[in-house]
């Protein structure tokens, strides 16, 4: 019964903060117990993407789910799953409308909906090991590449697959890399932008992580199309994991003669190194990476020249993102035209979003181009938390905007979400519900900007500042009435004038805040009113001395140990010493506790 | 060597020498050289800067410069267990201000400060990527999710 069955258990950032690596240990202790270590294998996975659950863990071949499972829960597992064939129900997810429990991958919703081209190792292999990747056709394009194709034929796939670049702004990615291409230079560079600074968006940790081989097999693809040798994945300090999985994996691919020279006996020649950032955001734009790897101050310049002209150290360079880079070896393996049959006319493939925030499910989603918001927040994500209403949907980071639910049908694609006043960014889905404030939202990404901005042209440096402190000053209930009007011009000012995309789009989270939730600004400016019941500054919180029992519930879960009182006498809160974190009002069994 | 040299030879400078001398023939050896120098010693001291700018012959200034641009280096020495507090999006909704707050009432520090009995250094990061979790904090790089303002003070006391 328990033979060739394997175990993954997810050791993404996510999960193993959950606890995956005592569940890890706990599990080969019991199969050891049982004398089933030779047979039953513990594959240790990058992201399962079902962080909301964690840790997760699946067994093969049947491809049961078990969630939140902990070092108690291994022997039960292993008596009834993997020695009898039986389910351990308690641990498999209960499907919201059925209420029945569901223990294989397809019938999970959260999965079944999902189609995952970048992310199909994810979860699936031990990262740490290539023969894992090769097993599952790794390598295959490269070999196919580097046996069959010219560089041309090459550049010719990427294009016809139509892959847009999936870093943010959805530049076709074979038109960059055929600018490259036709620079002539005697040294060209290819860097993989893994500085993914996006608040809310984790997928190319994930993918790093979880499958760092796909990425460098779609670096050395393109390396070959673009005749370079040389390249650098620069990927944020706050990864460590995924700088270490990447590092095991550059290794191993050099002694499996991936990379080095003569790849393959091809006579192809790439190196490859890890460049650590060092903690900036704006080092996520091109040309502000490239100076952090020269040993600068990460601050953009002017374009052109385009790095594909005049790049790391003054010679032509190509930059793409860790999912692009991931989806090159799918396009050479299985075509152009496999690719292009995912997605809407004019964006090709699949995108992965990471979707948090007030929803059920949240994790990594990988969809074709086209999906629904409606589809991937009601029903991969499995709608708002605790039975709440859904206010907005924030897309593409501080670059992008929030969306109201009149626009949840829209057919997500770089071109439908840019018209509406979003963008598809790096597909990070903050999901928010009717107690999140939205003047509040876009106060906390025009701070995000400000403090990011680095502080080399004035409009971005200037002008987010100003923009931030008005929005503070609503949020504190001292809006004036012409705020409204300055907080436009300013930002049309500052998109129309700023030296790079940081600051071009610092604006985008305010703009489209006001378009579609402007009633709400009114109410802080004029009523002096939070509708969310969020800012803090417009609430107070009492306790009804009438209702109050005395129970002292209050004061025990007050981390400001604000609220004083005797044992059954009406306790109160100490006003100036209050944080507003409102645990006072879940703890209180009496409803004697109120917030105006 | 004599007792009395080993005394003079500060085994964190040889270390700092192996680093310069393995990246200072390559391109840009810059970020690399000062994020392996905070390793040795914690954070950067003003003699480890001079040190490198005569070895690089970079000129102090950039150095500083770039010292100064990114977060990820310090100037000063940070305290035993260093709190990432995170702010991106997801946390923000989730209610991760209410967890820095609580955080800074319970250590009675403001952000980038370190406690008095060195025990604590406080930050606030704009994201670590494990959304998922929402709200969330590292302490020395391992992460704690699903906060809540009330369990801050029992995570804070496992760290000496």
């Amino acid at each position: 019964m328990a033979e060739n069955k394997r175990i993954l258990v997810c050791a993404g950032t996510g999960c193993a903060s959950s606890g995956a690596h005592k569940l890890i240990d706990a599990l080969k202790v019991e199969l050891k117990k049982q004398g089933l270590e030779e047979t039953v294998s513990i594959v240790g996975t990058g992201c399962q993407g079902f962080c909301e659950k964690g840790p997760t863990l699946v067994i093969e071949p049947e491809d049961i789910l078990y969630t939140s499972v902990t070092p108690e829960d291994v022997a039960e597992i292993v008596a009834t799953d993997i020695m009898k064939g039986e389910r351990v129900e308690r641990l498999l997810l209960v499907d919201q409308v059925t209420q029945k429990p569901v223990s294989t991958l397809s019938e999970i919703r959260f999965f079944a909906k999902q189609h995952r081209i970048v992310l199909k190792n994810c979860g699936v292999i031990d990262p740490q090991k290539i023969e894992e990747y090769t097993a599952r056709d790794g390598y295959a394009g490269l070999q196919k590449v580097l046996k069959e194709m010219s560089p041309e034929e090459v550049l010719e796939e990427v294009k016809k697959s139509g892959l847009r670049g999936r870093g943010g702004a959805g530049f076709p990615t074979g038109l960059k890399w055929g600018f490259c291409r036709q620079t002539p230079s005697d040294k060209k560079y290819i860097i993989c932008n893994a500085d993914e600074g996006d608040p809310g968006a984790f997928m190319d940790r994930s993918v790093l992580e979880g499958d760092p081989h796909s990425v460098i097999e779609g670096m050395l693809i393109g390396a070959y199309a673009m005749g370079v040798d040389e390249g650098y994945v620069y990927c944020r300090a706050e990864y460590p994991l995924a700088i270490k999985h990447l590092e095991i994996a550059i290794r191993q691919a050099e002694e499996a003669g991936y990379l080095g020279n003569n790849i393959l006996n091809s006579g192809f020649n790439f190196k490859l190194r890890v460049f650590a950032g060092a903690g900036a955001f704006v080092c996520g734009e091109e040309t502000a990476l490239m100076a952090s790897i020269e040993g600068k101050r990460g601050m953009p310049r002017v374009r052109p020249p385009f790095p594909a002209v005049s790049g790391l150290w003054g010679k032509p360079t190509n930059i793409n993102n860790v999912e692009t880079w991931s989806n090159i070896p799918h396009i050479l393996r299985n075509g152009a035209e496999w690719y292009a049959q995912f997605g809407t006319e004019k964006s090709k493939g699949t995108k992965i979003f990471a979707l948090t925030g007030k929803v059920n499910n949240t994790g990594l989603v990988e969809v074709p181009m086209g999906t629904t918001l409606r589809e991937i927040i009601f029903d991969i994500g499995d709608g708002i938390q605790n039975g709440k209403a859904f206010k907005a949907v924030q897309i593409g980071g501080p670059s992008g905007g929030c969306l109201p639910e009149s626009m949840l049908d829209l057919e997500v694609d770089y071109d439908t979400l840019t018209k509406a006043g979003a963008m598809v960014g790096s597909g990070g889905l903050v999901i928010m519900d009717e107690t999140t404030c939205m003047v509040d939202i876009a106060r906390f990404f025009l701070n995000f900007s400000t403090k990011e901005s680095c502080g080399k042209c004035t409009p971005c440096r200037e002008g987010t500042k100003r923009m931030y402190e008005i929005l503070d000053r609503i949020t504190k209930g001292k809006g004036k009435a012409e705020d409204l009007d300055t907080l436009e011009n300013l930002a049309l000012t500052i998109k129309a004038t700023s030296l790079c995309g940081l600051g071009q789009f610092a604006p985008s989270p305010i703009l489209a805040t006001l378009k579609y939730f402007r009633h709400e600004f009114e109410a802080h400016i004029f009523d002096h009113k939070c509708p969310a019941h969020a800012c803090s500054a417009l609430l107070s919180y009492t306790i009804d001395a009438e209702k109050c029992k005395g129970c002292g519930m209050c004061a025990k879960n007050c981390p400001a140990t604000c609220i004083t009182g005797e044992k059954k006498k009406p306790y109160v809160i100490k006003e100036e010493d209050c944080i507003k974190c409102g645990t006072c009002i879940e703890k209180c069994k009496f409803d004697a506790i109120t917030r105006a | 060597m004599c007792t009395a040299c080993e005394e003079l030879v500060d085994p964190k400078q040889i270390k700092l020498d192996e680093i310069i001398n393995k990246y200072k023939h390559e391109n840009g050896p810059l970020i690399p050289i000062l994020q392996h120098a905070q390793e040795v010693y914690g954070y950067l001291p003003t003699d480890v800067l001079k040190h490198i700018s005569k070895a690089t012959r970079i000129p102090l200034a950039r150095i500083y410069g770039v010292v100064t641009f990114y977060a990820q280096f310090r100037l000063t020495p940070a305290g035993r267990n260093v709190i990432n507090v995170c702010l991106g999006t997801a946390c923000h909704v989730r209610g991760g201000a209410k967890v820095l707050e609580t955080i800074e009432k319970v250590l009675k520090i403001k952000d980038g400060a370190t406690t008095e009995d060195r025990r604590y250094t406080l930050e606030v990061v704009a994201c670590i990527g494990a959304c998922g979790l929402a709200p969330v904090i590292s302490i020395n790089n391992e992460v704690h999710g699903r906060l809540l303002p009330e369990s801050i003070a029992g995570i804070l006391a496992k760290y000496e």
